[in-house]
């Protein structure tokens, strides 16, 4: 007998995994969550049958969209987090002994649960006392904040189901509101390859753009999301992903990193022709 | 048979079942004549296109499938009988008014009411008597009729056959239904209600008495508002005071021949819905417009207003599901909130006009867009607002019938400018669309006034209509 998820990157093409066994399926008021055991990638968590993150390829993503945003401000104290119910993000954030605090606004309890329960290595620092978790729409959340944070996390699921509001303009420009000045924003910003990932990464840039004075893209290489071909978003009251870069400061931290440095940070903000032209476009 | 069954759905499912070989229209075939519509309906939704049959029964002519759902309607909306209407709630308005008034006669209305009613009088050649709906200044909006004004319309007009009233606003404002219903019979009259922003008053808890329920005689009701069925389908309600045969006469003489089964299917399944979880769903339909109504007063600068404008007089009681939000203190009118709403973030609300929008909740929706339209009014207000200063005041222009409809309409007429029309006498409608409500209906005689608040209708954005005039610069006046 042979196990296989699978997911449809396009109605084309598909990209599957061997499973060993599956772990938990549940369903939430929001969402359906799985979690298998697979030969390859180790423990995989799938959300509406969309693959979230694998243990093997998680430090691609979780690294990226965190360590990007501290080099460059690496007085960041305050931090808000939306999504991001498998921890990881919290756990690369917690790192750093000079953030003070991290709000964390998960719309999904059972998200977390399960990764607490499951997938220990991205929930392990979610009771780190500087984290707060509010089990709350991410929208919601973060309208009723004003001058709040240095930076702003959206470690959200893709632009369709109960992440859908992560990608609107009013949730970006209730996000310029909740940020302090020199604040940065930093998001899951999907992928430039298939044209429906496409289509949702120009939308979201062509909304930050018109809310952000600096709002750029970098990439990431992470072998199981569609195409592989994965981008972020770093959006700012005015500080440059590049030329703010304090190199220095950040490596004398020794934070130890398997994808990040900082050679690679100034790299991956040189993107592909193609994708300049989409974002030209958007 | 009870609540749980649809006789029309039913019969549909088995005609599929039965693989019946399709030699009559329509002409598609299941979708096999027409393969891109296939394509953007499903094989379900066009073989469900069929067309009146033994088995399916006939809506002109209902003895079986659509006489049984009409029944189980009529009982679910505690009405003596019911008629589907393929037609639009326009054609329930009007089969109420033509069955209760022939030429010449009169009939007691608000000013405010839908297009469709003052069409009804066009066709009908019924005469309209307009009772002052009150005005809310601060809110810029038209209100219900007061116990007192209907009074003395009735008084005025003791040879009136009917007494019209709309069930609520589209604000959500309603008249005392029961006390004008009890005037109007001692007084031998009839009280037609529009009930198409009302289905749920007849499901859900603790909302403002429906049309039925308070004894009134005719009810226009349109299910595809909030009531889930599909957009087009509408009821008819008759109280035990009405000849439901003529009404079926009546209704006859203008509905299609060739009425939709999507159509009459969405009817029965939408009272069947609503029989089995009406309370529940406009609990939360409730629910979640109170919740968007604290929101949105927070914010400061909007106006979600509530129960809190009920006076028992103009505004006997509030439809709760409504969210009607003032936008003058943010210095945009509700035309313009509408339009940034939807261009710039992507989000259509029912209607702006020019104090306010409107945002219909229904069974249809979730916490999340509730959010979604709460940021947005935040970001709009933050990026959008300015001084209010220029805003237009509205108030009742009582209307001066010269003619009745009928007769303006038919008459012989002439072109002339809007802004040079002051004194004509209107041979057509104006209106802003949605909500539909002419601000001149024909027969009226145009005054200065009314030009100024089609001018800055128009230059704020507001979609006028009516007039044969495309760009509603040029009106069609009665010719002296």
């Amino acid at each position: 007998m042979e196990l296989w998820y699978t997911e449809n990157h396009t109605p084309n093409v598909r990209f599957s995994i061997k499973v060993e066994k599956q772990l938990v399926s549940v369903e939430s008021q929001f969402q359906r969550i799985d979690v298998f055991e697979s030969y390859e990638f180790g423990k995989i968590l799938v959300i509406d049958g969309y693959l979230m993150l694998t243990e093997k390829d998680e430090f691609i993503y979780h690294e990226m969209l965190t360590h990007v945003p501290m080099a460059v401000n690496p007085d960041i104290k305050n931090v808000l987090v939306i999504g991001a119910g498998d921890g990881g993000t919290i756990r690369e954030l917690t790192r750093y002994q000079s953030i003070e605090k991290i709000d964390m606004a998960e719309i999904d309890k059972l998200v977390v649960d399960v990764c607490r329960e499951y997938i220990p290595q991205t929930a392990s620092k979610l009771d780190d006392p500087r984290v707060n978790i509010y089990y709350e729409d991410g929208l919601k959340f973060v309208r009723g904040k004003q001058d709040e944070y240095d930076l702003i996390i959206v470690d959200s699921t893709d632009p369709f189901g109960p992440g859908e509001d992560l990608f609107t303009k009013e949730f970006y420009g209730n996000c310029y509101k909740a940020l302090k000045e020199g604040g940065i924003l930093v998001n899951q910003h999907e992928s430039p390859y298939y044209p429906h990932n496409a289509m949702a990464m120009q939308k979201a840039h062509k909304r930050i753009k018109s809310i952000f004075p600096v709002s750029m893209i970098y990439q990431a290489h992470i072998p199981t999301y569609p195409s592989g071909h994965w981008l972020f978003g770093f959006a700012s009251k005015g500080l440059d992903p590049i030329l703010d870069l304090k190199e220095e400061r950040w490596n004398s931290l020794g934070i130890k990193t398997r994808y990040y440095n900082t050679q690679l940070h100034r790299g991956c903000f040189a993107i592909p022709n193609y994708v300049k032209e989409l974002l030209e476009n958007a | 048979m009870d609540q749980t069954s649809a006789p029309i759905y039913e019969a549909l499912e088995k005609l599929r079942r039965d693989r019946v070989v399709h030699f009559d229209v329509p002409g598609h075939k299941g979708g096999r004549g027409n393969k891109e519509l296939l394509q953007f309906l499903g094989e379900k939704c066009l073989k469900a296109d069929v067309n009146s049959m033994k088995p399916l029964d006939n809506l002109n002519h209902p003895v079986s499938v659509i006489k049984d759902a009409q029944n189980l309607a009529a009982e679910a909306f505690g009405a003596k009988s019911c008629f589907f209407i393929v037609n639009g709630t326009t054609a329930a308005v009007q089969a109420m008014i033509m069955s209760a008034c022939k030429a010449g006669e009169k009939i007691i209305m608000p000013r405010n009411v839908h297009r469709s009613a003052i069409n009804a009088l066009i066709i009908s050649g019924a005469v309209p008597v307009y009772v002052n709906p009150g005005i809310n200044k601060r809110l810029g909006i038209a209100l219900g009729m007061s116990v007192s004004d209907v009074e003395e319309a009735i008084r005025q007009n003791p040879d009136a056959k009917a007494v019209f009233v709309n069930n609520p606003t589209y604000y959500g404002i309603c008249s005392s239904l029961q006390r004008i219903v009890e005037i109007a019979h001692r007084h031998n009259m009839l009280v037609l209600v529009d009930e198409a922003h009302g289905t749920h008053f007849y499901f859900g808890e603790d909302m403002p008495v429906s049309a039925m329920k308070a004894g009134a005689d005719m009810a226009a009701v349109s299910m595809h508002k909030t009531g889930g069925s599909l957009t087009q389908s509408s009821i008819l309600l008759c109280g035990e005071n009405v000849n439901s045969d003529y009404v079926r006469q009546i209704i006859g003489l203008m509905q299609t021949t060739s009425p939709s089964y999507l159509l009459l299917a969405s009817l029965d399944i939408a009272r069947k819905n609503l029989s089995l979880h009406g309370a529940e769903i406009f609990r939360r339909a409730v629910e979640l417009s109170q919740y968007a109504r604290n929101e949105i007063n927070k914010l400061g600068g909007y106006y979600a207003f509530s129960t809190e404008i009920i006076d028992n007089d103009t505004v006997y009681d509030f439809d709760l599901t409504k969210l009607s939000i003032n936008t003058r203190d943010i210095g945009l009118t509700g035309i313009e909130v509408y339009d940034i709403l939807r261009d710039e973030y992507g989000i259509q609300v029912e209607f702006g006009d020019l104090g306010n929008i409107l945002a219909v909740i229904s069974t249809g929706d979730r916490p999340m867009e509730i959010e979604r339209l709460v940021s947005a009014l935040y970001e709009i207000k933050r990026l959008y607002s300015r001084e209010p200063v220029g805003m237009f005041d509205l108030n009742y222009i009582n209307p001066d019938v010269v003619y009745t409809p009928r007769q303006a309409f038919y008459s012989n007429k002439k072109t002339v400018p809007i802004k040079d029309s002051k004194g004509e006498i209107s041979g057509e409608f104006v209106m802003a669309y949605p909500p539909g409500i002419p601000i001149l209906a024909p027969g009226e005689r145009i005054t200065e006034e009314i030009i100024e608040y089609i001018i800055y209708a128009k230059k704020k954005g507001c979609l006028l209509m009516g007039t044969q005039d495309i760009k509603v610069e040029n009106i069609n006046v009665v010719e002296g």
